[in-house]
């Protein structure tokens, strides 16, 4: 490699920040806004900084946590998001384990159910799903992850089986024969085998339930449980005046943690969001 | 150990494939059922054919939405591997900052399609009213071009992360062969890497043409079909059919709206992957 020449190293660096923080300025002008007062936050204005007479402090954040019920959305999203991934990776890959190492005609119809199921639109099946959870009385954040399991298995099983079949039979014959039964074998033997991909899985599968919207619109009753998405839908949806201060504090409420926590686990999250494609 | 497996099966099949059955199973076969069907609810469903066929494709409003969702789908698609092709090229050169702009890139991709929308929705209203023309409300060209903005926002920072494994999978001896030879730059990224990462582009086609014919949260916060349905796409459009309008005539028909959409994104699938495999460079 030549020497750079160190003020040229100084403008490609400049250059890199630029491009960085025109990328990301939707958000940091939603930052922005949500620090300013109700007045000041008008179709032509979005781009003014705060200033001192429109600086609002902490206020749209207070009143969008106090009055427009965000922690008891967020409460909820992070609910069903846990509950659902547990129920997903844990039932999925014994589910995956199961039809790659027992070959037989069930199996591999199963498989290609699966694989069917991830390319079907959800509008082919929103009205009826509904339907059908309203009838087993599915429809509260505290079951509705037996819904997502049923409807995030397809990509689930696939990805896990993928995987499963470069995992060699021989360990697990080896504890088998040391006296472990199916189930041991598969927690204490496959299970942290397959750690990589269900860290992938896992966070593919978050992503989606954490931001899924319609899903939960169509079976939860609105009017008591909102998740976040469904939260933000709200604030516009609504007729009247829309508080414009509160709603762009909780997108920057929403939007926070997902980039902290990106910030911190960025390679496992790029990893995990773009095997799936790769696979596919 | 098959034997010792078998037995267990109902521990590790049953939950998932009980929720299956509720969640995917039953809902489709019970969709494909109700869409030759005029109903309000599943259980009073009364048989009618193809009427609701018929009326579906007689639907002006969908035969429009279908148009918007096509250019839509071709315009992005093309903007978006372009674009992310492009960043890949860049970003594989090393230098210091590198990893930094892969990260951020690819960040907006975490954020989901509603705030996304509004986001957008919000940022493109004010240039729209500084510049001095109608908001999205009223202005279906904004709506069509936000709607691409947003998808290219959105998806090329993914594109190009996939883009990038392909690029660096292509090996070195090809590169430094072909520069022996006397290729100019453009000549081996036309002769060379394009046609070795042929694999990748298809990767991304494909899900990139998928992601835009099933768009929905976006456009549901972006534009909301506004103005008077103009920008529309075949997902709302479904939604729309389904719920916003009261009567026994529209449930049946949005089911078969919905059968028809179905059939069209398994179809783009299979012919979209089936033209690329053709093109991909015999290995």
């Amino acid at each position: 490699m030549k020497k750079q020449n160190p003020i040229l190293k100084l403008l490609f660096g400049i250059i890199i920040l630029v491009v960085a923080v025109l990328y990301m300025y939707p958000i940091i002008m939603i930052i922005f806004n949500s620090l300013k007062v109700e007045t000041a936050i008008s179709t032509n204005t979005v781009f003014e900084l705060p200033r001192s007479d429109t600086f609002n402090g902490l206020n749209n954040f207070i009143s969008a946590i106090t009055r427009q019920g965000f922690l008891q959305s967020f409460f909820y999203s992070a609910f069903i998001t846990v509950t659902s991934l547990i129920a997903i990776l844990v039932c999925c890959s014994m589910c995956a384990y199961f039809i790659t190492r027992i070959r037989s005609k069930v199996s591999s119809l199963l498989y290609y159910l699966f694989v069917f199921s991830m390319v079907v639109p959800f509008q082919m099946v929103m009205f009826t799903l509904s339907q059908t959870a309203d009838m087993l009385n599915l429809n509260t954040p505290y079951n509705i992850f037996i819904i997502y399991l049923g409807f995030g298995a397809g990509l689930a099983v696939f990805m896990f089986a993928g995987f499963m079949k470069s995992v060699p039979v021989e360990v697990e014959e080896a504890a088998m024969i040391d006296g472990c039964n199916p189930l041991q074998t598969f927690f204490l033997i496959v299970f942290p085998i397959l750690k990589p991909t269900i860290v992938s899985v896992g966070i593919l599968e978050a992503m989606w339930l954490w931001n899924d919207y319609l899903l939960p619109t169509l079976v939860l009753d609105i009017k008591k449980y909102r998740t976040i998405p469904m939260l933000i839908q709200y604030f516009r949806g609504s007729y009247g005046k829309v508080e414009m201060g509160p709603m762009m504090a909780s997108i920057v409420l929403t939007v926070l943690p997902i980039i902290v926590i990106y910030v911190f686990a960025q390679k496992y999250i790029i990893k995990g969001m773009t095997s799936g494609a790769v696979k596919g | 150990m098959e034997r010792a497996l078998k037995k267990y099966w109902p521990i590790f099949l049953l939950p998932t494939i009980i929720a299956f059955i509720i969640g995917f199973i039953v809902p489709f076969a019970e969709g494909m059922y109700l869409s030759l069907c005029q109903f309000t609810t599943v259980n009073n469903a009364k048989f009618v054919g193809f009427r609701n066929f018929i009326k579906a494709f007689s639907d002006e409003q969908f035969r429009s939405s279908f148009w918007f969702t096509f250019r839509f789908a071709i315009c992005s698609v093309l903007s978006i591997n372009i674009i992310a092709f492009i960043i890949a090229l860049w970003l594989t050169k090393k230098f210091s900052g590198n990893n930094f702009l892969r990260a951020i890139f690819f960040m907006p991709n975490l954020i989901g399609g509603i705030v996304l929308g509004y986001i957008w929705q919000i940022l493109i209203n004010c240039v729209l009213s500084i510049i001095g023309k109608p908001l999205l409300a009223l202005n279906s060209t904004a709506g069509f071009l936000g709607l691409i903005i947003l998808m290219c926002w959105q998806q090329i920072g993914y594109m190009m992360i996939i883009y990038i494994a392909g690029l660096n999978s292509v090996p070195d001896s090809l590169i430094e062969a072909s520069k022996i030879d006397g290729a100019t730059d453009l000549q081996t990224l036309f002769k060379v890497k394009i046609p070795m990462v042929m694999p990748t582009i298809t990767i991304c086609m494909f899900l990139t043409l998928t992601n835009s014919f099933k768009l929905f949260d976006q456009n549901l916060a972006l534009t909301g079909g506004d103005p008077s349905h103009q920008t529309e796409m075949l997902a709302l459009n479904i939604y729309n059919t389904f719920y916003a309008r009261a009567g026994a005539q529209w449930k049946g028909m949005g089911q078969a709206k919905a059968v028809i959409f179905f059939v069209i994104v398994i179809l783009i699938s299979f012919i979209q992957l089936k033209l690329s495999r053709d093109s991909e460079v015999q290995q």
